[in-house]
């Protein structure tokens, strides 16, 4: 009987790892068409679904070598810097109008389907432009890319920690510091059943109030980048106030008492004992809420309007990786649902990245 | 100068606090009052098909708690062997820091994973696919609720255990748990509240239909997927109906929260 359950329960634990591993190489042998069709180039493609006449020619060639730096040279200017937003769109859409120019004549109605499976037994390797080796003519094939998703959640979850930052961390302080005792316990249990609320109910808010409300102040379009993100940023904020007012109420009160002996106003305990005592902890649900900003589908589904383009501005609609899963997954077969998995593979690595982050510091204090 | 700024900072976190508090409370009466309309005794006994939710609750209460009864042995024995047998070593730390990891990783992620493991080859959405779902969610929550419970068990207690000549396995099963029964309930009741809230992992493993559904091998009813269904739907009464979805799910949410905040406090 010992041994059964000891042997039992380590099984168990044993079958957490053995989900995980599970996960990633299901996800991975999904995908792995897609990676070996498109590589690391997925990444920032900014096409989805459009399909491309694969070159023979070399005057055709020279076309759409033009286009490959200008994508390539996307990379560098990716990275979440607000100033870079406008080049980088007319960038994209400059090379979608190319790609546009490129949807020619080779649209003869074959089926996908057929094409895809032609695809992955075609031996080359990832890209449209560098295939001479097929002496068949033209032939046409669909193209995908991760960029318009992986772009905009980055964008979304960016506004969201924009706008959820500073109102969580006011709640925080505000319940630790300034709040009268008799309004620190509702109002704490109701940030906490907030955490608690199902995502799609703000989802279902956003899409009805928030959105036009949003769009009446600011413009533009009831679904928008810019709805999408403070909705997240919302959804996120009670999550990070509670995790953020535990980490502030650690500090012990013999050091604020001691500063306030000091004639310290609270502004001053605030920004110098509290946040730097609590700083790794602040730092931890920020970054663990930042995961789950970056993984939401639900609550972003309703309002970033899904649609597979960069946004010029942030009141444009556009897509997000949870969303386009959401979305998509449905109606998807053969490359497409292996360029979703592509998709799904990354933010499950860039969310595993994060919560390790977040561990990191969590550690770090753990040991001071 | 100091204390126009003190001033200053306390006037602004207060009213960020009043600002979130606002954008919340908003949700809140918005959801009651939108909720309310169409909140009616007829919606409780006609499934979606006759415009009412009978099925979507029974669909997720049944998914959600299938997903629960799988979850808990594995999850808590899983705790018991971090707590209890492995502890301090690196494999348990291990297997600790990814339940961490599983935690919060993406939901829809979950999603697509189960998709491809058991939807693909049934073809076609299926309960058991959402249950699988919900529970490849919920096992992290139960494994971290259990470790961190037992580990609030004071040693003097196993080594009392121990000293009066009693086996390992009666030690955990008669004297740890029962001392951290409690907070394990808690911890459960907490986890099943998430996973009644779930959306995204239930999508597309076991979708959602308007009839009633005992099979769990076919397409099941699940009430977050019909609300997400339901709210983008260009009719006005759909729409309500998909309000008073959303208010009898938080309504449950939040009620199995306030049950295990109950217990907690009960014991203290």
């Amino acid at each position: 009987m010992e041994r059964i359950f000891r042997i039992i329960s380590q099984s168990s634990a044993t079958f957490l790892f053995f989900v995980l591993i599970a996960t990633v190489s299901v996800l991975y042998l999904y995908a792995k068409p897609a990676i070996e069709q498109f590589g690391t180039y997925f990444i920032i493609d900014p096409r989805w679904g459009v399909e491309v006449t694969v070159k023979e020619s070399p005057t055709k060639a020279i076309q759409t070598t033009p286009s490959s730096p200008q994508a390539s040279s996307e990379p560098t200017t990716t990275p979440t810097e607000e100033e870079n937003l406008e080049d980088e769109d007319t960038q994209a859409s400059i090379s979608d109008d190319e790609n546009l120019d490129n949807l020619d004549a080779g649209l003869d109605d074959d089926l996908g389907g057929e094409d895809i499976d032609a695809q992955i037994t075609s031996d080359d390797e990832d890209d449209f432009e560098a295939n001479p080796t097929n002496a068949a003519g033209e032939k046409t094939e669909v193209v995908y890319g991760g960029a318009v998703p992986i772009v905009g959640t980055i964008f979304s979850t960016a506004i969201a920690m924009l706008f959820s930052i500073p109102i969580a961390m006011g709640i925080a302080v505000f319940l630790s510091e300034i709040a009268h005792e008799k309004l620190v316990a509702p109002v704490g249990i109701a940030i906490e059943l907030l955490a608690a609320i199902p995502s799609i109910i703000y989802g279902m808010w956003a899409l009805f109030y928030f959105g036009p409300f949003i769009a009446s102040i600011f413009g533009g379009h009831s679904v928008s980048l810019l709805v999408a993100g403070l909705t997240l940023g919302v959804m996120i904020i009670p999550f990070m106030a509670a995790l953020s007012r535990d980490a502030i109420n650690t500090t012990p009160d013999v050091l604020k008492e001691s500063a306030y002996a000091m004639g310290a106003t609270k502004l001053e305990v605030t920004k110098d004992i509290i946040f730097p005592y609590a700083k790794a902890g602040i730092i931890g649900s920020i970054i663990i809420s930042l995961g789950r900003a970056l993984g939401e589908t639900m609550a972003v589904a309703f309002v970033i309007g899904g649609v597979f383009e960069f946004a010029k501005s942030v009141t444009d609609p556009t897509n997000s990786i949870p969303v386009v899963l959401a979305n998509n997954f449905a109606e998807s077969s053969g490359l497409s649902m292996n360029a979703l998995f592509y998709l799904a593979l990354i933010l499950f690595v860039v969310s595993f990245i994060i919560i390790f982050a977040a561990k990191h510091y969590f550690l770090r204090r753990n040991k001071l | 100068m100091r204390l126009f700024l003190n001033k200053a900072f306390l006037v602004l976190s207060t009213l960020t606090a009043i600002l979130g508090l606002l954008f919340l409370g908003w949700i809140i009466v918005t959801l009651v009052s939108k909720g309310m309309e169409s909140l009616t005794p007829y919606i409780f006994t006609h499934d979606l098909v006759d415009n009412g939710i009978r099925n979507l609750i029974w669909g997720q209460i049944v998914l959600a708690g299938l997903a629960t009864v799988f979850g808990i042995p594995i999850g808590v024995l899983a705790g018991v062997y971090l707590q209890e047998y492995g502890n301090h070593t690196k494999y348990a730390d291990f297997i600790r820091d990814l339940s961490d990891v599983m935690m919060s990783a993406p939901s829809i992620v979950i999603g697509t994973f189960i998709y491809a493991i058991m939807v693909i080859p049934m073809g076609h959405t299926n309960g058991w696919a959402g249950i699988a779902a919900l529970f490849v969610m919920m096992l992290p929550i139960v494994v971290r609720t259990t470790d961190d419970m037992l580990s609030l068990v004071p040693t003097e207690l196993r080594e009392a255990g121990m000293a009066i000549g009693a086996s390992k396995y009666h030690v955990i099963m008669h004297i740890v748990i029962r001392a951290a029964k409690v907070g394990i309930m808690t911890g459960l009741i907490l986890a099943f509240a998430r996973i009644m809230g779930e959306t995204a992992p239930l999508l597309y493993t076991s979708g959602s239909t308007i009839y009633m559904e005992t099979d769990l091998s076919q397409t099941y009813p699940a009430m977050t997927v019909s609300i997400y269904n339901l709210a983008t739907m260009p009719d006005e009464k759909l729409v309500s109906l998909a309000w008073a979805a959303a208010l009898v799910l938080t309504l449950m949410v939040l009620g199995l929260n306030l049950l295990g905040r109950y217990i907690i406090k009960e014991k203290r």
